[in-house]
């Protein structure tokens, strides 16, 4: 019966149920009713028949009773009823006798509370009247005590005044003790405070008098701390704190600035002096020129390269300039970083600290110092660092020598982590681009190097091969006319030694490709600060490595072998046949494969896969197209009965044969599944003998034609299905197995599209046969072979007019024969 | 989806060809269904059918009845637009252990038409087979083979072009298809034995643009003069195997070929393919544009692969679709929404290998633009349907 209240705010229908939803949400949660509560609520509610929801319906539920009820029944629930209704009745006087006594009790309370409230505001009232009284007390003494305050008030400001005055009339003394204890910035400060109260009150002679007093030791105390500025023995502190006072003293900060740089030059040019003297040792006439002080600090500095400038060809044409007697780069770059970029740094910080950082005050803050301080710190640090830089790359330049390149690297390394340094304490500088683009440069230089070092030693190599071929041909030509086979152990030797000439020349160029790879890959590393930069991870690989380096050195391949060739025709015999064809086995080596397998090393992994996949694709295409002729321009319905293997197989077994040779030179052989000890002769009659028996001897009768087609399906069902077109992989059986696979896939194709005759088909089993007799040897899984000859012979019976195959043996006959 | 085994179930029957058209299409006369791959392999001594599929998209049934093709076996078949009875058919006769290749205009018989065509599952279906009506010879005996038939797109199906050899003949078709006249022709000419390979009736223009293949070469034929205004030598390493009309994009053409590539070509600049995709391993066969999405292009290969590509960059459809967002109430909603509005890479959608040999042919529905079928050696026809989640992203 509780449950009614709830039953009410649910039962109306919805219109929008959302906010209705929300509705019951609260009430429910108010009643503390759960879901299935509400739920079981609305269920009964809507039935007029329950006798506990809203809608009953006493006539409705009656009538039903009536209906449906026997007279027992309706009896039983009678007098159910009237025992519910008495539980009721009970239940209902309880109830309203306890909430009477409630109530009851209530008012009691409440008169209770009335009484109470009455006695509180009758102590608020006394409260209320003893505080006006405490205020008129307070009002009373201070009023007293007014007089004798103002008195105080003014003795205490004649004392101040008083000690201001002595304060003053003590300052000279006092400023004169500073002087010669050296407190320069407690005289300051004296002085600073006192400077305006003097100034106020200049007109009196008395205060005129300790002013001038004043001026003439603060004077004086300039004058020394500019003597102290200008000695630059003292520590970079003790400057710092002389420039602050000078500052504080209204010193123009402009002249400050300069002077501080000039110093601060001076050091640096003292370390640039050292570093250029590791440069050239023996030579005396540097770019010592004693630096005129009243210069602008960049013009004097550009100065410096073009003095240093008439001196590098001497030095460079000193013999006694060996790299072995002077300190290698790492170490001068080590030295650089430690002596000149460290104190570059150290000035630089130092600099922004008096300068640009301090915190602005009084009339300091309208000359804006801080914004030309920097400027003048920036060209002070961009025309050092060009000094340096220029020496840097003199120095770099100077690294001819190409065995060690992670010397180099390591110094360059070194040398742009440092600039980091600089970077971090002067963001807008331009000095770190620079470093890098020397890192750059000298990177570039570098490759260029290397590629100089690579074409001169594939000159050496070609000539040592000149010389290898050229003294057995000498010894040969002396016997015989220059006829190798008239000769037997000379002519023996030279075309022994051909294949190894060859083989150990392509290896020594790759072995040296691989070096200058490896140590160019240094700069590549990961623990190279530059590496990360956009020029090493883009540029550098393609352009750099690949193009300038690797394709440079091929294309200088392909052009000597040129000269060699013209040169033929130039001066007669003048060079060895033996060599040309040398070369031009390697250059077609080369061309084929060599080129792809270097740009290999240069380039990912999935590249590789792409060029390979193309060179077989390319020599596959030879065939298939030499098939697809074949096929395409033969009237096959015609043709005679077969007599010899036609010569395009004999073509295609030919090449093929030639590409396994070429690319065995190259590469491994790679795994092949294991040969049966016969392979060609056992697994071929099974191919075509009870197989194709089976395949198109019903094909007579048109019954059994569907169990040929069902054969082959199943055939295909058990046989795993063969992967034509994988990529290839490194080594030779797999490239020669891919353009055989290929091939034999055109010629499935277009036997597809032709109709045979008798012959036709005769044919074709005859050249499938062939190919099967030659081509197993040379692919990974001769099972592979035999599938696709099996679907040409298939495809190409289904094809046929008048499908009769040939006896197995006449087949075999014939391709013997041929 | 549905994949589909048809192993012959008459004797010694190989010969397939099949309508993948679907229910809402065979109801409404005004269009025809697309006929769909012509599937040319059978034994020549045999009797080729033509097999009409019937595709239930709603319940996925596969209904299938046969026509016998008596003439000869079939290389290349195409509907008519305008009477869906009406079919033309290019095919092998032999006489005097001779091949011929001649084209014909055949109409399928009242029973099929009526739609009064047997239950998928009546196994007679395929054993007392209708042979097809012979409208009209398109008798060229004296221009060699014929490769194919092309009708007029859209047209009222009077006009049809044969290729022959190195001759492309226009046709008029009179008295209800029964009487075919040469209206025009034009020849191909220069060095060696020319044969078109392939063809394609361009759909823009008021149809007046046909191009055709022959060896690596794609040319464009003006058919109101009936004289080439292009030609694309070397448009493929080797033979050109297929080409189509982009459907929405007037000047946009698709080709495939031996060298495994299929290219996108921008005629009017003809120097230089729009797009090469080299998705293929072996010689790509047919390759067909969506009807309505352009961006889908459908590729048939022998390597037994059908590739589905989304060709975004170089379709009608702009990148963003200027959608106007309706207010909708989730958060989530609205960001989902955002995510899907990324321009879509030109990409492979999907490779289907399905088919166990070459796939010679593949075909859109022309009923409901997200279906497809392809047709490979073995007889097996397998139904597709593109990727629902694709197909919202080009709807919505």
């Amino acid at each position: 019966m509780d449950g009614d209240i709830c039953a009410t705010a649910t039962t109306p229908p919805d219109s929008d149920p959302a906010r209705k939803r929300r509705v019951h949400g609260m009430l429910k949660l108010y009643y503390g009713l759960n879901e299935e509560g509400k739920t079981v609520d609305q269920a009964e509610s809507m039935n007029p028949c329950d006798i506990n929801g809203t809608h009953f319906d006493p006539e409705v539920y009656l009538n039903k009773l009536r209906r449906e009820c026997s007279l027992g029944e309706l009896m039983d629930q009678e007098s159910c009823m009237v025992k519910q209704i008495r539980s009721l009745d009970s239940d209902m006087q309880t109830l309203v006798y306890e909430n009477y006594n409630k109530f009851i009790s209530a008012t009691d309370t409440i008169r209770k509370m009335k009484n109470d409230f009455k006695k509180m505001e009758d102590e608020m009232d006394c409260l209320s009247t003893n505080m006006a009284a405490i205020t008129e007390f307070s009002a009373h003494i201070s009023g007293t005590l007014q007089d004798q305050h103002a008195q105080i008030t003014k003795l205490s400001g004649v004392h101040t005044l008083l000690r201001k005055l002595q304060f003053l009339f003590e300052l000279p003394a006092r400023l004169n003790k500073c002087l010669e204890l050296q407190a320069y910035s407690q005289a300051v400060s004296s002085h600073r405070r006192a400077r305006c109260v003097l100034q106020q009150y200049s007109h009196m002679p008395s205060f005129r008098g300790i002013q001038d007093d004043c001026h003439a030791i603060m004077d004086k105390l300039a004058q020394e701390l500019r003597q102290k500025f200008r000695d630059g023995g003292s520590s970079a502190k003790d400057l710092s704190e002389c420039v602050e006072l000078l500052l504080q003293l209204d010193e123009p900060a402009e002249e400050l600035c300069d002077k501080f740089l000039i110093h601060a030059q001076s050091r640096l040019e003292a370390n640039l002096r050292g570093l250029e003297a590791e440069l050239r040792p023996p030579l005396s006439s540097g770019p010592t020129s004693v630096i005129d002080p009243s210069i602008g600090p960049a013009r004097r500095l550009s100065a410096a390269p073009t003095a240093g400038s008439p001196t590098d060809p001497t030095s460079l044409g000193n013999p006694f300039l060996s790299s072995s007697s002077r300190t290698d780069i790492l170490e001068f770059i080590d030295r650089g970083c430690n002596e000149f970029v460290s104190s570059l740094c150290l000035v630089i910080a130092s600099y922004q600290e008096l300068f640009v950082n301090r915190p602005q005050e009084g009339n300091l803050a309208s000359k804006n110092i801080p914004h030309m301080a920097i400027g003048k710190l920036h060209a002070f640090v961009d025309a050092m660092a060009t000094c340096y830089f220029s020496l840097v790359e003199r120095r770099i330049q100077e690294e001819k020598s190409v065995g060690d390149n992670s010397l180099l690297v390591r110094a360059l390394d070194r040398f742009h982590r440092r600039l980091q340094a600089v970077a971090k304490l002067l963001p807008g500088s331009a000095v770190p681009s620079q470093g890098t683009e020397i890192v750059v440069r000298a990177a570039r230089e570098r490759i260029q190097q290397y590629l100089a070092a690579l074409q001169s030693f594939y000159l050496d190599s070609l000539r040592d091969v000149r010389q290898a071929l050229a003294a057995p041909r000498l010894g040969g030509s002396s016997a015989g006319g220059g006829s190798h086979l008239a000769g037997p152990a000379t002519g023996k030797d030279a075309p022994a030694s051909l294949p190894e000439l060859l083989s150990s020349l392509s290896a020594s160029i790759l072995n040296q490709i691989k070096s200058v790879m490896a140590s160019v890959q240094l700069f590549t590393a990961k623990d190279i600060t530059f590496s990360n930069k956009p020029y090493f991870k883009g540029e550098f690989c393609s352009q750099g490595v690949r193009e300038s380096l690797v394709v440079n050195f091929i294309k200088f391949v392909c052009q000597s072998s040129r000269q060699f060739c013209e040169s033929v025709g130039d001066r007669g015999g003048s060079t060895p046949p033996a060599l040309l064809l040398l070369l031009s086995r390697l250059c077609l080596d080369y061309e084929t494969s060599t080129i792809t397998y270097i740009l290999t090393l240069t380039d990912e992994q999935f590249l590789v896969q792409v060029l390979f996949n193309h060179e077989k694709c390319v020599q596959g295409l030879i065939i298939s197209q030499m098939l697809r002729k074949s096929v395409e321009t033969r009237d096959w319905v015609n043709t005679i009965e077969p007599r010899n293997v036609r010569a395009v197989m004999k073509r295609v077994v030919e090449d093929t044969t030639s590409i396994d040779v070429q690319v065995s030179l190259l590469y491994e052989e790679g795994t092949r599944k294991a040969h049966s000890s016969d392979s060609s002769k056992r697994t071929f009659s099974v191919y075509s003998g009870s197989r194709q028996q089976t395949r198109y001897a019903p094909s007579y009768t048109p019954s059994a034609a569907m169990d040929t087609n069902f054969l082959s399906n199943i055939h295909k069902l058990f046989s795993e299905r063969i992967d034509i077109f994988s990529p290839v992989e490194f080594n030779k059986v797999s490239v020669v197995t891919g353009i055989i696979k290929i091939s034999l896939k055109t010629f499935l194709e277009c036997v597809r599209l032709r109709t045979f005759g008798r012959y036709g088909l005769q044919q074709i089993q005859v050249d499938c046969n062939y190919l099967q007799m030659y081509l197993w040897r040379f692919v990974s899984d001769e099972n592979l072979v035999h599938f696709l000859l099996d679907e040409i012979v298939g495809s190409t019976a289904h094809r046929c007019l008048d499908p009769a195959p040939m006896e197995q043996s006449v087949i075999e006959v014939i391709c013997e024969r041929g | 989806m549905t994949e589909e085994e048809l192993i012959p179930t008459s004797s010694s029957l190989l010969s397939f060809s099949l309508f993948p058209c679907c229910r809402p299409l065979s109801v409404s006369l005004s269009r025809s269904p697309s006929l769909s791959p012509p599937l040319f392999l059978s034994p020549p001594l045999s009797f080729p059918q033509i097999h009409i599929i019937d595709f239930d998209d709603e319940n996925n049934i596969i209904s299938k009845s046969v026509l016998l093709h008596q003439a000869g076996e079939i290389w290349h078949i195409s509907a008519s637009p305008a009477d869906k009875a009406v079919l033309s058919t290019c095919y092998n006769k032999t006489s005097e252990s001779r091949v011929v290749t001649c084209g014909a205009v055949w109409r399928m018989p009242p029973e099929w038409e009526s739609g009064s065509h047997e239950s998928p599952d009546d196994p007679h279906n395929s054993h007392n087979p209708q042979n097809l009506e012979l409208l009209c010879h398109l008798d060229n005996s004296a221009h060699g083979n014929a490769s194919s038939v092309l009708w007029e797109p859209m047209g009222d199906g009077t006009r049809v072009i044969s290729l022959a050899d190195n001759h492309a003949l226009l046709w008029d078709l009179t008295e209800s298809s029964t009487q075919a006249t040469i209206s025009s022709s034009a020849t191909l000419e220069g060095k060696g034995q020319l044969k078109f390979t392939s063809g394609k009736w361009g759909p823009h223009h008021n149809c007046t643009q046909l191009a055709t293949a022959n060896d690596t070469a794609i040319r464009g034929w003006d058919l109101r003069t009936m004289s080439q205004i292009y030609c694309i030598e070397n448009a493929h390493g080797q033979l050109v195997r297929d080409l189509d009309f982009n459907p929405n994009k007037q000047y946009y053409l698709a080709s495939c070929g031996d060298d495994c590539k299929v290219k996108f070509w921008d005629v009017r600049n003809i120097n230089e393919p729009v797009k090469s995709l080299e998705e293929h391993s072996h010689w790509v066969w047919s390759v067909r544009y969506n009807h309505s999405h352009d961006q889908l292009v459908l590729t048939g290969s022998s390597d037994s692969r059908v590739i589905l590509s989304n060709m975004v960059s170089i379709s009608s459809e702009p990148f963003g679709h200027l959608v106007d967002d309706d207010d909708l109430s989730d958060g989530e909603d609205n960001h989902q929404y955002d995510k899907s509005k990324e321009p879509l890479q030109d990409s492979i959608i999907s490779t289907y290998e399905e088919h166990e040999d070459s796939v010679y042919a593949v075909e859109w529905s022309s009923a409901d633009p997200w279906l497809f079928a392809s047709l490979s050696y073995d007889g097996r026809l397998v139904i597709n349907r593109v990727p629902r989640a694709l197909k919202y992203h080009i709807l919505l």
